[in-house]
């Protein structure tokens, strides 16, 4: 039985501290986060610019930025390897093969003087024990699943509209068809008929591979759309995680019910929104309690003086706030 | 209602190496005072150029536009200085729009000095006015646009454009580059000071849930050419061009009960230097026959909602 919940998992984060180091400053960038998933799953990983998103997901994949990042705390469990105590070398041969990175910018994600498809190659050859022939064979295949003609092989960056450039990274990073995909914000650079494109394969891929995935976005729509899970991240915490109909539906941080005042929405005709109130305090100098204080219509006195638990309030569903386990909310 | 602003027939094209790019073409349009006219599309459509030509930041190719009944088309010198205290423009990107070495109280400034023939007493009265007209904490006065984050930043480009109090502002993405909770706090903004000073906005933007939010009437734009036109409410409860229906299926809506039809378009923009004759949205549009390479007509079907479609009848 414990072996099968344990196989279940794919990836176990426990209490991780990141913090960036400079003479001047120090950046609390995550907080002590605490998050599994399921394979399988598409968890999404909401919050503002700051919040320590992206620092998560290079964690996982440990590419912080070199003496600034710092991971201080906590432990991370992927796959049932302990990604942390690796050396850097076998570290090497997770990343790409069992778990891969999409960055929110793929103007920038790729190689400007290498074809796509030696690109695509190259990591399939890195990975996989193949020839190159095999490896230039299986690129083509992939660059035609995300629908980019196979022709194109030849054809540089520069040569690709956006929408395609995002689809050819999309298409390097499940080259070796990893187990997690970390897509950091995949389709913020993108227009929305070609953000719909891009999600509606990613969602077939998803389907077919049964890759997990860990959608970083601000988007809610987008995690209505695409997610099962959700945790919202705040200040370096996350401050409510549940399944998708628990976040939306049964809402209960004060942030992130001030995050849904904050969208204009279709379907009503309000003429106000209801935004959140100042602005996300500094993270070298976070305040002693409740990162969201400061902003919180609800805030008492012990909320500033006091750290509030991750607890359940229901099946899966936590939240770090007073008010909520008072019930006052 | 009076008319504030209409243009007709206008265009803009830009020479390129490869041919000529049509930016902006054949679009008209009227906004009436107090109100916002959203103009929505993808990158690349030529929303902002729309809105730039309109402030006279680049000059028009063709067409005719009128400011309070005045002809606008060719301004110089005194005229156009003239024009630009009742026009004004906030850019998209808060970081690159402000000198990085100027101070927050210098930048509000600036447009009042250029101006001239204000006293140095009342010029200060009316920087410090307007700090508070924007949300501008008293404290900032001396900050440097380094120390403050997007949404405040944003909140000087407001400054800097009111304080010649213009009759109508051009919004090209003003809240594009913020967070959700910081763009809610601006487009309040944007609402209270319409309704106070009775602002006409022309709102430029890719969002359709901020365009819908913001507008009375919305104008959707596809590679240059204007596709249609209708009162906000209109347009999202009744939308006709392929194009809009395409565009407002696309929108992730932050609903986990309500299940929307995906219209997904194949293929991307072309380009727009030298483009056919016809309609320049077939080549994605699943409903695109033999007649759709003919010029399109624009057609009012119903007052006010206007779309630029010839087999609009079949398809709706």
């Amino acid at each position: 039985m414990e072996k099968s919940s344990e196989n279940r998992t794919i990836l176990d984060i426990k209490n991780l501290v990141v913090r960036y180091v400079t003479d001047k400053e120090t950046v609390h960038a995550v907080n002590g986060v605490s998050l599994t998933m399921e394979k399988g799953e598409i968890l999404g990983l909401v919050g503002e610019t700051g919040a320590g998103k992206t620092t998560i997901a290079k964690s996982i994949m440990r590419i912080l930025p070199a003496f600034a990042g710092r991971i201080e705390g906590g432990t991370i469990a992927f796959n049932g390897n302990d990604i942390l105590s690796i050396s850097e070398k076998e570290m090497q041969k997770l990343r790409g093969k069992q778990v891969s990175m999409i960055f929110q910018d793929p103007m920038t994600a790729l190689n400007p003087i290498e074809t796509v498809g030696d690109q695509i190659a190259e990591t399939i050859k890195l990975h996989e024990k193949c020839s190159k022939g095999e490896a230039r064979k299986k690129a083509v295949e992939m660059l035609e699943m995300v629908g980019i003609p196979g022709e194109r092989y030849e054809e540089f960056p520069f040569q690709f509209s956006g929408g395609m450039k995002q689809r050819v990274v999309i298409a390097l990073a499940l080259a070796c068809n990893p187990l997690l995909l970390l897509a950091d914000e995949p389709t913020t650079a993108l227009d929305v008929t070609i953000q719909a494109q891009v999600l509606e394969m990613m969602r077939q891929l998803q389907r077919t591979l049964g890759t997990s995935v860990i959608l970083i976005t601000h988007d809610l729509g987008i995690v209505a759309e695409m997610c099962s899970k959700v945790a919202v991240v705040y200040a370096g915490e996350i401050v409510e995680s549940g399944s998708l109909e628990d976040i939306f539906a049964h809402t209960m941080h004060p942030y992130t019910i001030g995050l849904f005042g904050s969208i204009p929405r279709l379907n009503t005709e309000d003429r106000r929104l209801h935004p959140i109130e100042g602005l996300m305090p500094d993270p070298t100098d976070l305040p002693k309690g409740c990162a969201f204080c400061t902003r919180c219509q609800y805030a008492a006195d012990r909320c500033s003086s006091e750290k509030p638990a991750d607890q359940e309030v229901s099946p899966g569903h936590r939240v770090r706030c007073f008010k909520v386990q008072e019930g006052a909310l | 209602m009076t008319e504030l602003l209409r243009v007709e027939g206008l265009k803009k094209y830009f020479n390129t190496r490869r041919g000529k790019l049509h930016a902006v073409d054949d679009v008209s349009f009227t906004i009436e005072k107090g109100k916002t006219l959203g103009v929505v599309g993808e990158s690349g459509c030529g929303k902002s150029t729309l809105g730039r030509t309109i402030i006279h930041l680049l000059e028009s190719t063709d067409g005719k536009m009128f400011f309070n009944g005045k002809d606008i088309t060719y301004l110089k010198g005194k005229e156009l200085r003239e024009y630009r205290e009742e026009a004004q423009i906030i850019f998209q990107d808060p970081y690159s729009s402000l000198d990085p070495r100027m101070r927050v109280s210098d930048l509000i400034r600036e447009p009042l000095k250029l101006k001239g023939g204000m006293k140095r007493s009342a010029i200060e009265e009316r920087v410090e006015t307007l700090m508070e007209t924007v949300g501008l904490a008293k404290r900032l006065y001396d900050a440097f646009p380094h120390e403050l984050d997007g949404g405040r930043r944003q909140r000087i480009g407001f400054a800097r454009a009111l304080a010649l109090e213009p009759q109508f502002i051009v919004c090209d993405e003003p809240v594009s580059a913020l967070d959700v909770s910081i763009q809610a706090q601006i487009l309040n903004l944007l609402l209270d000071l319409q309704e106070e000073k009775q602002l006409t906005y022309l709102f430029v933007t890719h969002d359709l849930s901020v365009v819908k939010y913001i507008s009375d009437d919305i104008l959707v734009m596809y590679l240059g050419q204007m596709v249609e036109k209708a009162p906000s409410r209109e347009l999202f409860d009744n939308p006709c061009h392929p194009y809009t229906k395409a565009l407002l299926s696309a929108i992730p809506e932050p609903d986990i009960h309500k299940k929307t039809e995906r219209i997904v378009l194949k293929g991307e923009i072309t380009s727009p230097i030298n483009p056919e004759p016809g309609c320049r949205f077939a080549r994605r549009c699943i409903y695109a026959s033999e007649q759709c390479r003919n010029p399109q007509e624009i057609e009012e079907i119903q007052p006010g909602h206007f779309v630029s479609c010839c087999r609009i009848k079949e398809i709706n």
